[in-house]
């Protein structure tokens, strides 16, 4: 005890010994971990034992849906087989197309938005506000609700690209086609998740002093340039902040898509996580959909680090 | 902002930087006026085509969202003399009768049980644990807060099937409970990584002279910091509950009757002949309108709430 020198221990050490048996009730220290402990437990019980129950599982060929049969070790058999599926690897395509395009535009008209906002025009508060609503509402409820908006002919989507451009409405269909339906999810998903990486590029926009640019002013400096040498690279760590988070998010991606599509036409927008929801509650491959879950999370785990890392070392410079 | 004078956008900037973020809003907003408007169309109006704007507003949907209805013969619906009230009277006009209260209300108790357990819970803990990583020193503290915030980076669907598993032998299954604990432990690393940064930003000098005050270290906790941190704990609690209220995967996976939500309840609205989209409409109305209303009391804090506090402003 005598090492630590928070301010509070030197207050409790100077104390006179009656007070100090009031404030000693309880130690710091065991308040520290009284306040600590549940959440650990909690996290422990919901979290990492289901974790470790599901490598467990990925080694086995168990099914749950019957309960009768036992299981039995089959090593790494469910990770071969995965690996080795043309269809995973089809969800992975997916899945890269599906981030890839939502990141890239989301970034893109995240950061214009973000850029016309800090222009401070009269109500830009207000505006903010407005844009930002559909990142908070249930992504399910708006994928079921965007289904509505891509029938062909009866759905708003439709006439409005028909009325600007002159295709016959019932023409295409958004969610039918297999050409069309991996821009479909990845339109509803730009919908909501644009304000997203506004907000965060707006932060980082507004974090930049304005003396730089009088500097930079004074120096003659186009306003190009200045673009250029000052304002991309100081929001670059936000930028990267927020497409760290799409990216962890799209990755995981579920609900919004699910009720869009669920996945369809044929296998044209089953990102892995739809697949793994079949393949772990439809057909009840508990032990194969169990190795999958692990790739799925080493995967995201794993790149999150290394972007991080990347992201520090934007930071630091 | 004081010295803007020459980096000060010009008036004409301004304009033009208004008008194509208004027009970006209001395209935003086109599918939620439409989800609002689809609610109060008659079934026949929500599919004509070209899509109508102008309608004769009845409240149709929002009566189908809350009732079942089966289909009657002229003659049975003659037979039963004038309807008695406005609802029953919609209902008539289409041939059919009320058999019974629909499963929107529950799904929707549901809903606001599971959403403020979880919320009140994952606050509690929340603060706790938070004020604890704040105030003390607590070994590996970089790790366990790393580690508190990695649980967020699992798919849920992942984690479902052990759950699944788990809930099944304990019987937790499809209950308020299991659903409440589930979420606390989603909605945990949200709340103690937003709380910290609340608490953090408390200046530690008024909890020491609490404590030279004779104040102990819980009472100088509740009387001192609690009510500092308080904007804080109710941000933090809304995130917690528009999390909470917007989930999905679990939902449809572990619930199916007790313990449903809506959001798995309302996409299956549409009924048989899959044409009752403005009951569907109304459903998500209702459903999406308290978060609109949450959105707008945060929204200071939105930033911070949606990075994790790893952006603060």
């Amino acid at each position: 005890m005598a090492t630590n020198d928070t301010p509070l221990e030197r207050i409790a050490r100077a104390t006179p010994d009656s007070l100090a048996g009031r404030v000693g009730g309880l130690g710091d220290r065991a308040i520290a971990w009284i306040f600590i402990a549940p959440t650990i437990v909690l996290l422990l019980a919901i979290n990492i034992f289901p974790l470790i129950w599901t490598i467990n599982l990925s080694f086995t060929n168990y099914r749950a849906n019957r309960l009768t049969l036992g299981s039995e070790y089959v090593g790494l058999r469910n990770y071969e087989r995965i690996l080795t599926d043309p269809d995973i690897w089809h969800n992975m395509q997916v899945t890269a197309h599906f981030l890839f395009w939502t990141i890239f535009f989301q970034v893109l008209i995240g950061f214009a938005l973000a850029w016309l906002i800090n222009r401070n025009f009269r109500g830009n508060a207000f505006w903010t506000t407005v844009i930002v609503l559909p990142m908070m509402l249930s992504p399910a409820v708006v994928g079921n609700f965007w289904t509505f908006l891509y029938q062909p002919q009866i759905g708003l989507f439709n006439y409005v690209v028909s009325f600007f451009t002159g295709v016959d409405p019932a023409s295409f269909q958004m969610i039918g086609s297999v050409r069309l339906a991996p821009w479909a999810i990845v339109i509803a998903d730009t919908w909501m998740w644009t304000p997203f990486v506004m907000l965060i590029c707006l932060a980082g926009l507004r974090s930049i002093p304005g003396y730089i640019y009088e500097a930079a002013e004074i120096d003659r400096a186009s306003k190009w340039r200045q673009f250029w040498t000052i304002t991309i690279p100081m929001v670059l760590p936000f930028l990267m902040l927020a497409v760290l988070f799409r990216g962890i998010e799209n990755f995981k991606m579920f609900d919004l898509v699910v009720e869009l599509t669920s996945g369809g036409p044929g296998s044209t927008t089953e990102l892995a996580s739809i697949n793994l929801k079949r393949e772990a509650f439809e057909k009840w491959r508990t032990g194969y959909s169990s190795a999958f879950a692990i790739i799925l999370f080493v995967t995201v785990f794993g790149l999150a680090n290394i972007y991080v890392k990347a992201l520090n070392r934007v930071k630091s410079r | 902002m004081s010295a803007y004078s020459i980096t000060e956008p010009s008036r004409r900037q301004k304009w033009i930087a208004g008008t194509l973020v208004i027009l970006y809003a209001l395209i935003t907003m086109a599918p939620l006026a439409w989800i609002f408007l689809t609610g109060f169309k008659s079934p026949p109006d929500s599919i004509s085509y070209p899509p109508k704007v102008v309608f004769t507003p009845t409240l149709e949907g929002y009566v189908n969202l809350f009732t079942t209805r089966s289909r009657q013969t002229r003659e049975y619906l003659d037979s039963l003399g004038p309807a008695r009230t406005w609802y029953e009277e919609i209902v008539r006009k289409r041939e059919m009768v009320i058999a019974g209260p629909s499963k929107f209300g529950e799904r929707f108790k549901n809903s606001v049980i599971i959403g403020f357990g979880s919320t009140f819970l994952s606050v509690f803990l929340g603060t706790l644990a938070a004020y604890g990583f704040s105030r003390f020193k607590v070994p590996l503290k970089d790790d366990l807060m790393f580690f508190i915030l990695s649980t967020r980076m699992m798919p849920p669907i992942a984690v479902a099937i052990p759950i699944f598993l788990m809930y099944r032998s304990l019987g937790l299954s499809d209950t308020h409970l299991g659903m409440i604990l589930l979420y606390t432990a989603v909605n945990i690393s949200l709340a103690v990584w937003l709380l910290k940064g609340f608490i953090d930003e408390i200046p530690i000098e008024y909890e020491e002279a609490a404590l030279i005050d004779g104040y102990t270290r819980l009472q100088a906790f509740y009387k001192v910091v609690l009510p500092q941190a308080a904007t804080g704990i109710a941000s933090t609690a809304i995130f917690c509950l528009i999390f909470a209220w917007n989930e999905y995967a679990f939902a449809l996976l572990l619930t199916s009757g007790t313990a449903q939500t809506a959001p798995p309840f309302i996409p299956t609205i549409i009924g048989e002949g899959g044409l009752d989209w403005p009951a569907v409409a109304a459903g998500a109305t209702l459903f999406l309108l308290p978060v609109l209303v949450f959105t707008i009391l945060l929204r200071k804090h939105l930033l911070r709430g949606i990075t994790f506090g790893a952006v603060r402003k």
